[in-house]
């Protein structure tokens, strides 16, 4: 039951002399249980690539396809769509409006149409999901620290029961111990619930170390779409786009430039741990 | 969206309407909008029709960027002429079908308010476009500035312009982003009726005042750290004064209402 | 002899000069909050009893986790707040004295997090203009003055734009050009990078660093990205409202398992270069680029 883009355009201010054409011919299929990466410098059009997959943005041209329905058929229900692929948007400020933590939550299912009680379930659950214990389910959003405000924004997304889970930076502005736990979260989910999560990131460290599969998307096209060994293998394009590897990646490139045969594709820092240790015992000649 | 509106963002270039003093334009409007009102017929709507015209065409600002800017109002501009199409009485009567008729005072009517809100936020839209809002809040603040006799904020009321001015686009923005956020939990903001649409709109009215609020807070202070104490000690990067141009735009404006006024009491 | 000429005075004004250009002593923060009645519900410390003596010309990175009150510190620093306990002084200028507070704003400089939520004006170069019209300065000069703090932060291109134009690493560069036009010896920014892009930070960073290797500026660097503190000539660690640990970077970031503890990390160069150590790999502590851990794991080959 995947999710599918068929050779989408999209022009911003189709029509104007300002139009400019932000996708080009995107193809992408992202199957149940996936855990994907997307990478792109600001203005790449990841943010709209993303708002295509739950029908928020229309393409010019081509089809996005839910399990092989196309979501902009007349009648078809994008709504109900919004509720099966999750879009979690940067900022928590943009969408917490309740007094408590937990009516906030609720505002998604009561959107499904369910009732006070029913939605209620679902709010509990998906704060329980993101751990965000019972205490702070009267507390007003708005006190709550950045992390916190990220897991309540993310469970009201999750209490939809989405099957697909796509967060845009949700670990911007957070310190690296925040950051660890919102990506621990998101681990959780693809693990225990089988959720598909697709992460729009800047921090290829983070990126590495959770996703299985990369998407970078520059100046509207897919550039790459791979595991993350063989994309962060394109270091130097990479660079040209704005982007870069982990600083593991370098590392092992200039080991290997001065005689040292380390793996060049590592991207983790246990990997790259694992590389030299290999390669300084003398046994490593072979991995060129 | 909102965000794309440009009715009255300042457009960088150069040009006569560009150098002139802010005084000169903001009296030079005022002018202009009480001229509207004194023209009553068709030769006093054609002079000021050619002015705005000699105006545009000295501003550098592309007639196609200010008829793109006036799509905002355009409802509320057939909202007039619909109003006073149908609801103005008199004789001849030109057109009847049940309960609807049009009257020659009517059409005549609709036809003169519709122009004058055209030329009305066309000319005004044109003093936003060849005036920063820094300038233009320095022109009110000096040109208006006898009015602080009367105890009028005037520095105050300016500097509050010119922040709502600049942050107008990027609230819009903003409300754009919520409203995105909100539709991804299922919102629906396009079925229903009048007071279920109004609800819909609390969840995207509370966090855009929070954020609202937030902005104001962040704003005070970073003013204050740059030495920020009001009006008193001031000075200007643009210290206003007139210049030649700015002696023949009054001249020009001056000659407009004469002829103007004659019209208006020359039948 | 006049009495200017007179040893001791002398003396005394080296001492002065000698002493740091931003000092802190026993500095204590406390919210208080309040209900209805006025009767005080709950007193929180978010800066316990801080002692900091920077000097001209330094740069000093604070580093800390969300909450443990590094903004706060930095507000002081710009007489936004007022301590509640023990002194700040700004070149030996009491924060608490009312008749000196423009003198302070002028001498410390302040960046903050949000680029558009400090920047007034419409137009790139009246915003930089703002704070030298606040001050009261002749209009050529300012004009001046302008002109050089966009030439600094690299926007003179862009004088004539729109803030809402530009990428958020510009318009941080434009906030910095804001407060240059103040000539300030001391820029403190606060955050200056949590809403930025990857591009957009190493701009903003590449910046300050600059302003401070060319122009002398001392820079209070507040901050939750280790990779940015890496150049510092110190670094302050700040949890709980208490300065935890302070030194050079190569100091600081040896001892990884303590960062880890106050929720922040270290640039993976460093992690590795730890975790190797841990493996057993003669290498040196505080490994901080990569350039040092590839000579060292050469060396061991």
């Amino acid at each position: 039951m995947p999710i599918e883009m068929k050779q989408v355009n999209f022009l911003y201010q189709a029509g104007t002399p300002m139009e400019v054409h932000v996708l080009t011919d995107v193809n992408l299929k992202i199957e149940k249980g996936e855990f994907i990466g997307i990478i792109g410098h600001t203005g790449s059009g990841k943010s709209t690539l993303i708002q295509h997959l739950n029908g928020l943005l229309r393409a010019s041209s081509g089809q996005v396809l839910m399990d092989g329905e196309d979501i902009f058929a007349d009648g078809y229900d994008r709504r109900k769509l919004r509720g099966r692929v999750g879009l979690v948007f940067q900022y928590p400020e943009h969408q917490l409006f309740e007094t408590d933590v937990l009516t906030d939550v609720c505002f998604g299912p009561k959107n499904q149409g369910f009732s006070k009680e029913e939605a209620e379930k679902k709010a509990r659950a998906a704060l329980d999901m993101v751990g965000l214990p019972e205490s702070f389910y009267q507390r007003s959003p708005f006190e709550l620290s950045g992390g916190q405000k990220r897991r309540v924004a993310i469970a009201g997304v999750l209490a939809m029961e989405p099957d697909y889970l796509i967060l845009d930076e949700p670990t911007a502005g957070l310190d690296p111990g925040g950051r660890d736990e919102i990506l621990g979260v998101l681990k959780d989910l693809h693990k225990k619930q089988g959720i598909a999560v697709i992460l729009v990131s800047h921090s290829m460290e983070d990126v590495a170390q959770t996703v299985e599969r990369i998407i970078v998307v520059q100046n509207g096209h897919i550039a790459y779409d791979a595991p993350p060994r063989e994309v962060f293998r394109h270091y130097k394009e990479l660079e040209s786009y704005g982007l870069s590897a982990p600083q593991v990646t370098y590392i092992a490139h200039a080991l290997r430039e001065k005689g040292i045969p380390v793996d060049p594709d590592v991207t983790t820092v246990e990997e790259a741990k694992q590389s030299i240790l290999h390669a300084l015992s003398g046994k490593g000649g072979s991995v060129c | 969206m909102l965000k794309e509106m440009t009715l009255g963002q300042y457009y960088p270039v150069d040009s006569f309407l560009h150098g002139l003093d802010p005084r000169t334009k903001l009296a030079s409007t005022m002018l202009y909008i009480i001229s509207l009102f004194l023209a009553n017929d068709f030769r006093g709507y054609l002079l000021a029709f050619l002015f705005l015209i000699l105006c545009v065409k000295a501003s550098n600002v592309p007639a196609k960027y200010i008829l793109k800017g006036m799509k905002p109002i355009l409802f509320l501009m057939m909202l007039t002429v619909v109003l006073n199409l149908f609801l103005t009485g008199g004789e001849p009567v030109l057109f009847r079908w049940y309960f609807i008729r049009i009257t020659a005072p009517g059409a005549r009517l609709a036809v003169f308010m519709a122009l004058r809100l055209i030329f009305l936020i066309t000319g005004s839209s044109l003093m936003t476009y060849t005036t920063t809002p820094t300038a233009l809040t320095d022109g009110m603040e000096k040109g208006l500035g006898f009015l602080r006799v009367f105890r009028v904020p005037v520095h105050e009321i300016a500097m509050m312009m010119s922040i709502a001015l600049r942050f107008i686009p990027i609230l819009a923005e903003e409300a754009d982003k919520i409203q995105k956020a909100q539709m991804a939990r299922g919102a629906n903001f396009e079925e229903g009726g009048v007071i279920a649409r109004a609800k819909a709109m609390v969840p995207i009215l509370v966090p855009l005042f929070i954020s609202a609020f937030r902005r104001a807070t962040d704003l005070a202070m970073a003013m204050e750290a740059r030495c920020y104490h009001g009006g008193e000690g001031r000075t200007k990067m643009f210290p206003l004064k007139y210049h030649r141009c700015d002696y023949i735009a009054y001249a020009f404006v001056f000659l407009y209402m004469a002829i103007i006024i004659v019209l208006c009491f020359v039948k | 002899m006049g009495h200017r000429d007179c040893p001791l005075v002398l003396f005394l004004r080296k001492v002065v000069e000698s002493m740091g250009i931003v000092r802190t002593a026993k500095l204590v923060y406390e919210y208080i909050r309040k209900d209805e009645n006025d009767k005080v519900t709950e007193i929180s410390r978010a800066v316990d009893g801080v002692d900091m003596d920077i000097r001209e010309g330094e740069f000093v990175a604070v580093l800390g986790r969300n909450g443990s009150g590094k903004s706060t510190i930095a507000k002081h620093l710009n007489a936004l707040l007022q301590p509640t306990g023990g002194t700040v002084w700004i070149r030996e200028m009491d924060t608490r004295d009312e008749d000196l507070i423009w003198d302070i704003r002028q001498t410390a400089g302040m960046v903050f997090q949000n680029p558009d939520n400090q920047i007034i004006s419409s137009v790139v170069e009246e915003d930089v203009g703002f704070g030298p019209e606040n001050m009261g300065i002749p209009s050529e000069e300012i004009w001046k003055r302008v002109d050089e703090s966009l030439q600094a932060v690299g926007m003179a291109a862009y004088r004539k734009r729109s803030p809402n134009r530009l990428s958020g690493g510009q318009k941080q560069r434009v906030a910095i050009a804001g407060v240059m036009a103040m000539r300030p010896r001391c820029i403190v920014l606060d955050e200056p990078t949590a809403m930025l892009d990857p591009v957009g930070r190493r701009e903003v960073i590449k910046t300050v660093r600059e302003l401070n290797r060319k122009e002398g500026i001392t820079v209070i660097l507040i901050t939750h990205y280790m990779e940015e503190t890496v150049d510092a000539d110190r670094i302050l660690v700040v949890d709980a409202g208490k300065v935890k640990m302070e030194g050079t970077p190569k100091e600081v970031f040896s001892q990884v398992e303590r960062l880890r503890e106050l929720h922040l990390g270290v640039p993976q160069v460093t992690e590795l270069a730890y975790e190797l150590r841990k493996e057993g790999l003669p290498l040196p502590e505080g490994i901080l680029t990569i350039q040092e851990l590839v000579d060292e794991l050469c060396r061991l080959k």
